[in-house]
C-alpha cells in the first residue's frame, strides 16, 4: 500500500520537475494498467526494456503483462511442487491441505455436479483456468507488479480457449452434426426454428465473450479506483485529503483481494456449466 | 458544444447509470438470500455460494457498460 503512495508521489514529483504545473492522472493511470515493452525494477525508477520480436507480422515481443504472466506460472508451479510433496501421506498438512480444501470444493460442488460423470476429464483444465486467474489477480496486488489479466488480450485468450474446450467437449461425445444439433434445443413447435437457430448460434459466442469481457472489466476497474484515489491527494495538493484517502484505498485493496477469487471462481464456475450443458443436453 | 466534452459527459452519466442498475439488483439479490438464510441457517453455506455467483453476474453485466465508458471517455 504505501509503495503505491510512494510510487504515485515519485511520479508525480518526476512530472512535476519535468515542468508541468498539473499531475497528470491519466497518464498515471494508463501507465500503471496497459502494456508496456520495458519492466520497472521496483524500489527504483529504472526500467529495463524487453525484447521485442516480430515474427512474419505477428508482434510477438515479450512485454511486462507476459513477464507477469511467467511469474504467475513459475509461482503456480513451485506451490504445486511443494504441496504434492509428501502426497503419499494419507494426512494432508501444510500447502497441501490448504490446495486440497480448494480443489475438493471446486471438484466436488462445482464440477462433478455440473459436468455429470465425465467431470474429471476436465477438471485439470478448469483446476488450471482457477489458479491461473486467482494468481494473475493477485499479482496486480503486489507493489510494481501488474495484472496480466487486466489486458484484454489476455482475456479474450482465456475465453478463446474456454470456447474451443466447450465445443471439442461436445464434438468428441456427439459428433461434430451431433453437437450442432443439441445446440438448438428439441422438441419446440415448427414456426419458432428459424428464431432459435440464430439465437443459439449467437449464443454460443457471446458467453465466452462475456467471460472475457466480465474478467477484464473486474480487473481494470479495481486498480484504476486504487490509483483513482491515491491521485485524489495529489490533485488536491494537500496532505490531510490522506487521511481520508489512504484508509478509503485500503478498503478498496482488501475488497479487491476479494475481488480476484470471485472473479476466478465465477469463470470455472461458468466454463464447466457450459462444458455441461455440451456434454449433457437438457432434454 | 464540443464533442469530446459531450463525449466525457456520457461516459461518466452512463457509469452512474449503470451502477443504479447494478445496485439496486444486487441489493435485491442480498436480501432475499438474508432472508433464506434467516428461515434455515443450515442452509447458509449454499445460500452464500449461490448469492456470490449471481452477484458476480449482475456484476458482468454493469462491467460492460463501464467499458463502454471507458471507451467513450477515451475518445
Amino acid at each position: 500500500m504505501s509503495q503505491v503512495v510512494a510510487a504515485a508521489a515519485s511520479d508525480a514529483s518526476a512530472q512535476a520537475g519535468a515542468g508541468g504545473g498539473a499531475f497528470d492522472v491519466s497518464g498515471l493511470i494508463m501507465h500503471h494498467l496497459t502494456n508496456s515493452n520495458e519492466i520497472e525494477v521496483p524500489f527504483t525508477h529504472l526500467s529495463i526494456p524487453l525484447p521485442r520480436i516480430h515474427i512474419g507480422g505477428f508482434d510477438l515481443s515479450i512485454t511486462k503483462h507476459v513477464v507477469m504472466m511467467w511469474i504467475a506460472c513459475a509461482i503456480l508451479f513451485g506451490l504445486a511442487r511443494l504441496a504434492a510433496r509428501r502426497a503419499s501421506d494419507p494426512v494432508p498438512t501444510g500447502w497441501r491441505n490448504g490446495f486440497e480444501v480448494l480443489i475438493k470444493y471446486l471438484r466436488d460442488e462445482i464440477v462433478r455436479k455440473t459436468i455429470g460423470h465425465d467431470a474429471d476429464k476436465y477438471l485439470s483444465y478448469l483446476l488450471t483456468c482457477f489458479f491461473f486467474i486467482w494468481t494473475c489477480g493477485l499479482l496486480g496486488l503486489v507493489p510494481s507488479m501488474s495484472t496480466p489479466t487486466s489486458n484484454i488480450a489476455v482475456t479474450a485468450t482465456l475465453a478463446i480457449l474456454a470456447f474451443l474446450v466447450i465445443q471439442v467437449a461436445g464434438m468428441v461425445k456427439f459428433g461434430v452434426v451431433g453437437h450442432l444439433k443439441n445446440i438448438v434445443p428439441g422438441g419446440l413447435p415448427l414456426w419458432l426454428y428459424p428464431i432459435m437457430i440464430p439465437v443459439e448460434i449467437l449464443g454460443l459466442f457471446t458467453k465466452p465473450f462475456a467471460l472475457c469481457i466480465r474478467l477484464f472489466a473486474n480487473m481494470t476497474a479495481g486498480h484504476v479506483v486504487i490509483l483513482g484515489l491515491i491521485s485524489l491527494i495529489f490533485i488536491l495538493k494537500s496532505a490531510w485529503v490522506a487521511t481520508v484517502s489512504v484508509p478509503f484505498t485500503l478498503f478498496i485493496f482488501v475488497l479487491e483481494l476479494l475481488v480476484c477469487f470471485i472473479q476466478a471462481f465465477i469463470f470455472t464456475t461458468l466454463v464447466s456449466t457450459f462444458i455441461g450443458m455440451s456434454v449433457h443436453p437438457a432434454h | 458544444m464540443d464533442p469530446r466534452g459531450l463525449a466525457f459527459l456520457g461516459a461518466g452519466l452512463g457509469a452512474g447509470l449503470a451502477l443504479i442498475g447494478a445496485g439496486m439488483g444486487i441489493g435485491r439479490l442480498a436480501a432475499s438470500a438474508m432472508e433464506g438464510i434467516a428461515r434455515q441457517p443450515q442452509s447458509a453455506g449454499t445460500i452464500q455460494t449461490a448469492m456470490l455467483i449471481a452477484a458476480g453476474l449482475i456484476e458482468g453485466a454493469a462491467l460492460f457498460a463501464l467499458v463502454i465508458c471507458f471507451l467513450l471517455s477515451a475518445k
